[in-house]
């Protein structure tokens, strides 16, 4: 009997399969998305490391799979797009290895202390990931962690000979097609029938992230002489931009460019306060007792022998107060006279000169960069309680972003913008003015079904621990600005996604 | 045999579960290809479930009847704003039944049954789209029903007994929509109690006005499942303090409704019947699910269900062909208790028109074959849960489902 009735039902199971449920409309028929007049058959990505999915201080294989091109490409699928591969790393430790050698730090992760209190640490573990295995294949995802604009068009940019003189790049050895292969290169080969480009990002955030320790090129149009924290000339960056626009859309292809957002819309500018140092008022007067002669006796006698000018002596006049304060810190934007300083009349001894060569106190217009967090208010002398970086000793130049430098990355970003909203215009592309999505996920948030987006480091869920790079949920957000901006400009019908789907930090103890 | 149930969970701030309207009309195979009417049709054992008291009217001395169903179940889900959609892959249903009578004086009859009146079985994909509400369920409780019956007079009759539950449920879902460890991995639990028994009862009574017209009641008992030592599993839980989800005890309770069933029958032209049967079953109790979890870290979970009572409206007809065959065909309309806003994944009810068919082969004085098929169409439906919350904030999961059943069922009946 039991046997009869198992024989019938699965017989009648085989009937049934048949029988599915089916919707008046279903969301996987042809044609209820349209990708409207573009064709998504072969999405292709060119990027930096926004482009590749690079979070949390690394490149890891489930902040890949949340990368916005993966994301755009996953809904692509719903309107005609293809496969979309990616050159995934090895492990989710991050981390590059060359030939066994550690090259590249893993990543970070939010881990509790024994306190009690959370904060990014990294991740302990061993990398697996080794740029000497080369990858054979070709890839959609053509993000380069690292990469400036002029770098997607320099050849042997993925040879792996070049990588420890830094000629070369660790990400693009693993899957670049050959040693003197070029990433536009490589991404035009595949014969895309749609591309995103975002790139020129690093042309300003590596001198931002330096605190302005490189050198503004601008006026100087070979970048085989920049340095790696400088600022790219706005017209090698027209010209080498062009040109990929130019390649990528060479065999007709539609696309959407991507523009550079402001620095000081990511957390890494924005979470360590600029009066950092607390004093109380017998502290406070203390300082500015020390400090007394360099206001009211070195500065004017520097303006008085035409040193420097009554502006820069007020900008470095030194004053604490009982309550926050800003720290001391060391800018080389201002005269360097540490050496006048031992001259005559001053005839300082050599220590008090160098302390004074160039310093000032932070402005309320300065940014402190993310890792002085870890600098500031220390004794970097166990032996001299006295020696508390911020107040006794200045803070370096590179952990501050000081307005004359934020001007100059203003004024190249602008010029970057100018020039890729006037080719998405001239060349009937799609734009994206990821500048100004950003500024407002900085100023206010975005809401979304679980709450608001923010840039608020850790908590904010936009930007993942190493407070320059989004989250899966930062990136989604992304995705759906980018998605938005082809669906009004190829009149396609793509689906967004739920961005409250997609996760921030990722939590761990080592 | 399966389970019962409880379920659900929390999330990482509250949390939230929910079961649908998991009763299964599916209680024998004549009854339910006439509709599953019963409650006043005179035909075989069957009446242990449907009436004890029509009992002591069947002709034969002795009767045993048993069956089961096979329920093939289909929910197919999408999102049309983010083009997310999925379709269950559950595993056939297997609802099951057995009924003995026996007429130990002409006034007075014994009864015993078996039956699984709730369940549900339900297998998404793992980690899809409403993976933090349910990736999958399983769930079944088996009644075991001595039943009396009495005869006042040819007109009237009563009958009654006690009812013993065992049940059991094994639910899985993801703990919120993102919480993974450190390879990606959804970080989830699944909910497990087996052996959960308790009491309850039923009572009905026949009346029968004419020789044809039979008029029927039963009312079977609210039954109260606590699963006193569950266990709550979590799997890829990151390595932290922040997120203190450890393998606990839970205890929960489930209800399963009562049911008022009245109706009647009438017999005409020698060998038609025609039935009408109207159920009410009173979802009302099931207000809310709560899950306590021993863990003391683990916030217990608190999940309002807010159900209403529901009818089903039935009809049945039987028409003897032949010494042979009896052929039977059926409808009911079936309302859903989930109110709106309510509606989840694991269980999305709503309205449905079935439709019954079915026959009995006699082979001789003695056995016969029941064979019986259902067919369940919901209407594509727009729908939304609303009580699932994040970090306090309420966020519905929503879409469009359609649902259908097919349900084959075939037993064997046995008469002296």
């Amino acid at each position: 009997m039991k046997n009869i009735l198992k024989y019938t039902f699965a017989l009648l199971a085989v009937g049934f399969v048949s029988c599915e449920p089916e919707f008046d409309s279903p969301v996987t028929d042809d044609g209820f998305y349209s990708s409207g007049t573009a064709n998504l058959s072969k999405y292709v990505a060119v990027g930096n490391s926004l482009t590749a999915g690079y979070a949390d201080g690394a490149l890891y294989i489930t902040g890949q799979k949340n990368s916005y091109p993966n994301i755009m490409a996953q809904q692509f699928a719903f309107a005609g797009g293809g496969e979309f591969y990616q050159p995934l790393m090895d492990d989710n430790i991050g981390g590059l290895l060359l030939g066994g050698n550690q090259i590249a730090e893993n990543r970070f992760v939010l881990a509790v202390d024994a306190n009690g209190n959370p904060g990014p640490v990294r991740l302990v573990g061993n990398p697996t990931t080794d740029i000497t295995n080369h990858l054979p294949s070709t890839y959609n995802n053509m993000g380069v962690p690292g990469a400036k604009s002029f770098h997607l068009v320099a050849p042997g940019y993925g040879n792996v000979a070049g990588v420890p003189i830094g000629a070369a790049n660790p990400y693009f050895v693993r899957f670049a097609s050959s040693e003197s292969a070029t990433v536009l290169g490589d991404a035009v080969a595949q014969n895309p029938t749609f591309f995103s480009l975002w790139i020129g990002n690093n042309d300003i955030l590596s001198y931002a992230t330096s605190g302005g320790s490189g050198v503004d090129q601008t006026g100087n149009f070979d970048p085989t002489t920049y340095g790696g924290n400088d600022i790219t000339d706005p017209n090698v960056f027209a010209s080498v931009y062009s040109q990929q626009v130019d390649a990528l859309t060479g065999s007709g292809a539609k696309g959407v460019l991507v523009n550079i957002p402001e620095v000081t819309s990511i957390p890494y500018f924005t979470t360590v306060p600029r009066n950092a140092i607390p004093l109380d008022a017998a502290t406070a007067g203390a300082l500015n007792a020390q400090f007394g002669a360099y206001n009211t006796q070195i500065l004017p006698g520097l303006v008085g022998v035409g040193i420097i000018t009554p502006e820069e002596a007020a900008l470095r006049m030194i004053n604490f107060s009982a309550g926050q304060n800003f720290p001391i810190m060391t800018d080389d934007d201002l005269t360097d006279v540490t050496a006048i300083l031992q001259g005559p009349p001053f005839s300082l001894p050599a220590p008090l000169a160098t302390l004074l060569g160039q310093l000032r106190q932070v402005k309320s217009d300065d940014l402190i960069v993310l890792t002085a967090s870890s600098v500031l208010g220390t004794t970097p002398d166990p032996s001299n309680p006295q020696g508390v970086i911020g107040v006794s000793i200045p803070l370096s130049d590179q952990y501050v972003l000081a307005v004359s430098e934020q001007t100059r990355i203003t004024a190249a970003s602008m010029a970057y913008n100018a020039t890729i909203e006037a080719l998405a215009g001239a060349k009937g592309l799609a734009f994206v003015d990821a500048k100004t999505a950003l500024a407002r996920v900085a100023n206010g948030g975005i809401p979304y079904d679980g709450g608001v987006l923010t840039s608020q480091f850790v908590t904010g869920g936009a930007f993942s621990l190493d407070g320059v790079h989004p989250t899966p949920r930062g990136y989604a957000y992304t995705a759906n600005l980018i998605i938005s901006a082809i669906n009004e400009t190829y009149d396609a019908t793509i689906p967004m996604v739920r961005i409250g789907n997609y996760g921030t930090i990722t939590v761990t103890n080592n | 045999m399966k389970k019962v149930l409880l379920l659900a969970v929390f999330a990482l701030a509250s949390a939230v579960t929910y079961a649908g309207g998991y009763r299964v009309s599916l209680q024998g195979n004549k009854s339910l290809a006439m509709g599953h009417t019963g409650v006043a049709v005179i035909n075989s054992s069957e009446l242990v479930f449907f009436n004890p008291a029509g009992l002591v009217y069947l002709e034969d001395k002795f009767n045993v009847t048993g069956g089961m169903h096979g329920v093939f179940s289909n929910i197919a889900y999408q999102d049309t704003e983010t083009g997310a959609n999925a379709q269950t892959d559950s595993p056939m249903g297997t609802p099951f039944y057995l009924y003995a009578s026996y007429k130990a004086t002409d006034w007075m009859a014994f009864g015993l049954g078996v039956y699984t009146p709730y369940g549900s079985t339900v297998e998404y994909e793992d980690d899809w789209a409403g993976s933090h509400l349910v990736n999958n369920i399983d769930l079944a409780a088996i009644y075991i029903q001595p039943t009396v019956s009495f005869k006042i007079n040819d007109k009237l009759s009563f009958g009654g007994g006690p009812i013993y539950v065992t049940g059991s449920v094994n639910f899985n879902r993801n703990l919120n929509r993102t919480l993974t460890d450190l390879e990606g991995n959804r970080a989830n639990v699944t909910i497990d109690a087996s052996g959960v028994s308790s009491w309850g009862w039923v009572a009905s009574t026949m009346f029968n006005p004419t020789e044809n017209l039979h008029i029927g009641a039963t009312y079977r008992s609210e039954i109260i499942l606590d699963a006193e030592d569950g266990t709550a599993e979590f799997e890829n839980i990151p390595n932290s303090p922040l997120t203190p989800f450890e393998n606990t005890s839970i205890k929960a309770s489930l209800p399963l409704p009562a049911e008022m069933t009245v109706g009647m029958s009438y017999d005409f032209c020698e060998s038609w019947t025609v039935a009408f049967d109207f159920n009410r079953t009173f979802w009302d109790v099931y207000e809310s699910l709560d899950i306590d979890f021993a863990n003391e870290d683990i916030p217990d979970s608190k999940n309002a269900r807010n159900y209403k009572n529901a009818s089903i409206y039935r009809f049945g007809m039987q028409y003897e062909a032949t010494k042979m065959f009896t052929l039977r065909a059926g409808y009911y309309f079936d309302e859903s208790p989930v109110r709106d806003g309510y509606f989840a994944p694991e269980t999305p009810r709503n309205d449905s028109n079935n439709f019954t068919a079915g026959l009995t082969v006699n082979l001789g004085e003695h056995l016969q074959i029941d064979a019986s098929f259902l067919y369940s169409h919901f209407k594509e439906v727009d729908a939304s849960y609303n009580y699932y919350f994040e970090n306090g904030r309420a966020v519905p999961f929503s879409g469009t489902y359609k649902t259908n059943a097919f349900v084959p069922g075939l037993g064997l009946t046995y008469k002296l």
